[in-house]
């Protein structure tokens, strides 16, 4: 693989992910109402009920909004990453996917140019969410929009990863939603996001805890929220870099042709 | 391969390739060649296992046993060279609606590695060559069927490979289409292109230089096809294909 052919291929799948970005409209839109809605009406309804105390990375006592910021940040991450999982199930189902994989590059490449373009959009997000926030008075450090962005790259890459990862069992475009709410929504909630997790501790919900603590999406918000204030996660961060290389050689390996992605979907004659 | 010269050697080579989905053998040990300029007409009823056979040829899976070789690259271990080498037309629709011509165009060309300015002048050639220059900017959406394959064609001829692969690509065009795309492809042909078309259309098979009769994963029988009409006693080829693949007695493989 010469470098000039990858970075045409590259340029290629980035610029076919932005145009049908663009082209749908609304999806920037809803990309950004979704944490904006727990941002400004969420948190200004539960400010009073959680007392969030002083944990690192924070040195002073934040207000709620201040506290949700990096969950939600993780939140446009988290979806952007499935609704590239979910374009990779259109794209197989509409035949593009075959124009892909039958290019002349190594298929872990094809997979890994899918999987930038689709963080590069997902980061974008990010930053036009942390623009808007702070209209809302929500702000971060300056200093945390710089720190955040590898930590935001990484994180984009793990979580689009898990959605190449799904893009290989979830067949038919029928079944996405399905996997949507049995992954995103206890991702999100069994995670940092929204509550400290020694709040689930205090209660007693060990099990939520543990899973908590398990859960990959846990640490993507973690090591978002202490590089917003220009601190390392290491052991998040490391959980985060983990996981990407985990879920992407599975992918990988789920569109390798030996074990074939129409193996189980392809019959012959048809 | 490597000890044959290039100009003599078959360029697509299927050597015993077999595909089982489970209990179902899809393919029990296919092989023939395909030389450049030739034009081999693959003809097989549904269920026959053309589509296993285009999955195999175009590296989505690799085959249980045997082996494909492009331009001497074995498909399996080298995917790269060898994909590099050919030019697909699928069955199904493969174009981006909400993308015009040439956005499509340059889509494959970059992932083949082409920059920029050599495909300008390459994508150009090649609507000039299939007279849809006038639609270079034109949403495929707008296009009629028989262009979007037209369309398709083009693309799969960017990169220059030595061996086309048409799958069912005449498929749902009405017969003036048909027509030009085979001319098209024939034209290819005598460029020196190895042109694999399958199809479930005897007519189509008329005018290629050599016929495979493909039935339930099996090569029934490969020849030009006055010879397929010739060893079958059959009065034409669509008679002689009807009687290879309907059941009755078939002759053992030519």
């Amino acid at each position: 693989m010469k470098a000039r052919h990858a970075l045409l291929a590259l340029q290629a799948v980035t610029h076919r992910e932005v145009v049908k970005f663009v082209h749908q409209g609304g999806r920037l839109a809803s990309a950004l109402v979704r944490p904006l809605l727990w941002l400004v009406v969420f948190a200004a309804g539960f400010q009073n009920v959680f007392g969030v105390s002083i944990i690192p990375p924070y040195d002073t006592y934040i207000p709620y909004q201040t506290y949700i910021v990096p969950g939600l940040l993780g939140m446009v991450l988290l979806f952007n990453g499935m609704q590239s999982s979910l374009a990779m199930v259109y794209d197989r189902e509409m035949g593009v996917m075959r124009l892909l994989l039958t290019a002349p590059l190594p298929r872990w490449y094809l997979l890994l140019a899918k999987l930038l373009a689709g963080t590069m959009l997902s980061v974008l997000q990010a930053y036009v969410f942390l623009a808007i926030a702070a209209l809302f008075d929500v702000g971060v450090p300056w200093s945390g929009w710089l720190y955040a962005l590898p930590v935001l790259v990484l994180s984009g890459m793990m979580l689009g990863a898990l959605g190449l990862l799904l893009s290989v069992h979830v067949k038919q475009l029928e079944n996405f939603a399905g996997t949507m709410n049995f992954v995103i929504f206890p991702m999100f909630f069994l995670s940092p996001a929204l509550y400290p997790l020694w709040k689930l501790e205090e209660s007693g919900a060990t099990v939520i805890h543990f899973l908590a603590t398990w859960n990959p999406f846990t640490h993507a918000v973690e090591a978002v929220r202490f590089a917003l204030y220009g601190q390392l996660a290491p052991a998040s961060l490391a959980i985060v870099i983990a996981c990407l290389l985990v879920f992407f050689s599975l992918a990988a390996h789920g569109y390798d042709p030996q074990r074939g992605m129409l193996k189980r979907s392809g019959r012959p004659g048809s | 391969m490597p000890d044959l010269p290039a100009s003599t050697a078959p360029m697509l080579q299927l050597h015993q390739v077999r595909k089982s989905y489970g209990a179902n053998e899809a393919l029990k040990g296919v092989s023939f060649d395909v030389a450049p300029g030739e034009f081999l007409a693959l003809l097989g009823p549904n269920g026959a296992g053309k589509s296993t056979l285009f999955q195999l040829l175009t590296g989505l899976f690799n085959a249980d046993g045997g082996e494909v070789r492009v331009d001497g690259h074995n498909m399996q271990h080298t995917p790269v060279q060898a994909l590099g080498r050919i030019g697909v037309v699928f069955q199904q629709m493969t174009l981006d609606l909400d993308l015009s011509v040439e956005a499509n165009l340059r889509f494959h060309a970059r992932l083949h590695g082409i920059a920029d300015r050599e495909s300008t002048s390459r994508i150009e050639d090649v609507l000039q060559r299939i007279g849809l220059i006038a639609q270079q900017h034109a949403k495929v959406r707008t296009l009629s069927g028989g262009n979007r394959r037209k369309v398709e064609l083009a693309r799969a001829l960017l990169h220059r490979p030595a061996v086309l692969l048409m799958d069912e690509a005449t498929v749902g065009l009405d017969p003036a289409s048909r027509r030009q795309l085979l001319d098209e492809v024939l034209a290819l042909r005598d460029q020196g292109v190895a042109i694999l078309w399958a199809s479930h259309l005897v007519d189509e098979a008329e005018a290629a230089d050599r016929v495979v009769v493909l039935h339930r994963g099996k090569v029934l029988t490969s020849g030009s096809p006055a010879e397929v009409v010739a060893h079958t006693g059959a009065s034409s080829l669509a008679s002689a294909f009807l009687q290879l693949t309907s059941g009755t007695p078939a002759p053992a493989n030519a």
